[in-house]
């Protein structure tokens, strides 16, 4: 087994920050995203990514830029972490006419396929197969890019999953399979419901895959296992199935306190914060504090300035509602 | 102008439309070098080689799947789905990505693909390989839903799926693969959303698709010797709907008959009825009738699944009695 904890790569001062930033980014954004759902300004559910940004930050970080991602219902920092504007994500929380969709798909689709984020799927496993797909046209179009599928440890009991690893395997796709192990399927743990200690990496073999895991909360560890899976794809050898261990900070979505998590267990991995222990250790590498705050003020007043734009934008018109079901723009079924 | 069978006008059907564009790609289980359990697909492989024309694991789920990530991604897949029965075990797929994908991005992503399946009843197949289930997929918002019922059908309506910018579920009837009809030579591109009259008539309408159009023109041949004129239709597609052509017609003749070969309840010609009673009630001249399979689970014996799926007898039956 493959467990990376100290990367195989020298990351360079420039990426560190990057990784620094893109975290911030999205953990003062989630904050934000849930503060709003208190106010009741965000509708529906919402499933935050608060504790597992350096996932989303370290793939994001090594990505090529048309690379696809495809996420799920807890896709806001995967989205966010292609470069998606933050008040168009924002906006989408809000049911606003400036969000991504246009207030069409909310908190658990967001889309935005400018910047290759292809999409967020909320029903568990479904966008592993289409994640494939997408490889298996770049594949054939020799176009060079990788899909990276990003899905929770639930996923990973689900046909689709299997269905999509074999096909993947067979047809040697450039796919990135990523398992975001927190622990947690919704309200059960994950151990107690799956046949295998690593839900994820231990299934790899029966697809004739390594077995990949890294620490979740690390994002120099992912950004080094990014860059090496994503290179084995381009290099035309095949899908990868990463496990990171990593741990939700909050219940599973908007209305769940979390509060079948052991006390002890919950304070260990916030004592393990991939924001707080990145920022500790850039210090300890003589990164000076002020660049580090100056990043951190920076990613404030972008989220207050998303916000505010979100805030503001007028609510989705009726001339939408019928709008985009057909490729010719309409809704149309009868002459 | 040549007579193709049902089935060779599939395979004729894919090939046009490969040869015009290298991004159309067949997938699916047995289709490659098996040519399709129907046979409805012999000959591509040799003919585009192993990359474009595929098989696949039996993972229906990763076939319709892959057929959507490629579709948003340049390609235009044709993904086979050997039973119609089987779309069962991708349904999410199908009904809650493919169709939805569109709206919920508001238009950011295309999905031009088509899923060929082999649909209906009249094999003796049993319950679980002998549906129609063309409604199903005329429930769900964003899939177009076309059943051609002849050859030359079968390639200028796959044609039009092909090309469509949008997802098609194109549903063959296993019951017509070896049914003969004459094609046009050269390259063959129809409308989706259009239904043809197939016999002219005076006295009714008879609304019909895929297999149950050759069995409502031969009742309406029984009919005819019995000095009652039939007007027949094909709806040839459910998405788009032609209701105009229905329409029309029932102003002619005032009286209109479904033959479905789905079960009763929420069948397609549920919709057509209630079109027809809110739009030309005033044109008709006595109740609607629907010619149904009854809402059961299609049985495997011969004389039972004879009785079940609408017959030529029964099409001449209810519409005697009921203009009697």
């Amino acid at each position: 087994m493959t467990s990376t904890s100290t990367p195989a790569v020298e990351i360079d001062q420039e990426t560190r920050l990057d990784l620094y930033r893109r975290m911030v980014e999205l953990r003062l954004f989630e904050k934000r995203a849930y503060d709003l759902f208190m106010e009741g300004l965000v509708k529906g559910t919402s499933h935050l990514s608060l504790g597992q940004e350096a996932v989303a930050a370290g793939f994001g970080a090594a990505m090529r830029v048309d690379d696809y991602t495809f996420c799920t219902y807890r896709g806001h920092a995967h989205t966010l972490s292609r470069g998606t504007p933050m008040a168009r994500v924002m906006g989408e929380l809000l049911g606003r006419s400036n969000g991504v969709t246009g207030g069409k798909g909310g908190s658990m689709h967001l889309t935005s396929v400018e910047n290759y984020a292809m999409g967020s799927y909320a029903i568990v496993g479904a966008h592993l197969p289409i994640a494939a797909g997408a490889a298996w046209s770049a594949q054939e179009r020799g176009s060079g890019q990788v899909a990276v599928c990003f899905f929770g440890d639930g996923a990973t009991n689900i046909g689709a999953f299997h269905e999509a690893l074999n096909m993947a395997a067979v047809w040697k796709l450039p796919v990135v399979f990523v398992c975001e192990n927190n622990l947690y399927m919704e309200y059960t743990a994950i151990e107690s419901v799956t046949a295998v200690a690593n839900p994820a990496a231990d299934r790899a073999a029966a697809y004739g895959l390594e077995s990949i895991v890294v620490d979740g909360n690390d994002a120099d560890a992912v950004y080094a296992i990014a860059l090496e899976t994503l290179d084995r794809a381009r290099q035309g050898a095949g899908p990868s199935l990463v496990e990171a261990k990593t741990y939700r900070h909050g219940g599973h979505s908007r209305a769940d306190p979390g509060k079948y998590r052991p006390d002890q267990e919950v304070e260990e991995w916030l004592d393990r914060d991939p924001v707080d222990t990145y920022r500790e250790r850039l210090l300890a590498q003589g990164i000076a504090e002020s660049a580090l705050t100056d990043i951190d003020d920076d990613a404030r007043a972008n989220v207050e300035a998303a916000t505010q734009a979100a805030r503001e934008a007028p609510a989705p018109g009726p001339e939408v509602l019928e709008r985009n079901v057909w490729a010719d723009g309409s809704a149309t079924w009868r002459n | 102008m040549a007579e193709l069978t049902y089935r060779d006008a599939v395979a004729a059907g894919i090939a046009q439309e490969m040869r015009r564009d290298e991004r159309v790609y067949l997938i699916g289980e047995d289709v490659a070098g098996a040519g399709g359990v129907f046979k409805a697909t012999p000959g591509l492989l040799a003919e585009f080689g192993p990359r474009r024309v595929r098989d696949t694991p039996i993972s229906e789920e990763a076939i319709v799947g892959a057929a959507m990530g490629a579709a948003m991604t340049g390609l235009r897949p044709i993904a086979e789905i050997m039973f119609s029965d089987f779309l069962a075990t991708c349904w999410d797929i199908v009904a809650n990505q493919i169709a939805k994908t569109r709206y919920m991005t508001d238009g950011q992503i295309s999905l031009p693909l088509v899923i060929r399946t082999a649909n209906g009843g009249g094999a003796r197949f049993g319950a679980q390989h002998s549906q129609s289930v063309e409604n199903w997929a005329m429930a769900i918002p964003g899939l177009k839903v076309v059943a051609p019922s002849n050859p030359a059908d079968v390639i200028g309506l796959l044609a039009a799926s092909v090309r469509d910018p949008d997802p098609v579920m194109f549903f063959e009837h296993k019951a017509l693969y070896a049914t003969k009809g004459d094609v046009p030579d050269g390259e063959l591109v129809d409308t989706l959303g259009t239904a043809r009259v197939g016999r002219e008539g005076n006295d009714a309408t008879l609304v019909a698709l895929a297999a149950m159009v050759p069995k409502a023109l031969a009742a309406a041949e029984v009919l005819a010797e019995r000095g009652v004129s039939v007007e027949v239709i094909d709806l040839r597609s459910l998405v788009p709907l032609d209701t105009q052509t229905v329409l029309g017609s029932i102003a002619k003749t005032s009286r209109l008959f479904t033959v479905e070969e789905n079960p009763r309840l929420t069948g397609w010609g549920a919709e057509v009825v209630s079109i027809a009673a809110e739009e030309c009630f005033w044109d008709l001249d006595g109740p609607i009738v629907r010619i149904t399979t009854p809402h059961i689970p299609l049985p495997s014996a011969d004389a039972l699944e004879d009785l079940a799926i609408p017959s030529v007898d029964r099409i001449v039956t209810t519409v005697e009695q009921v203009l009697a």
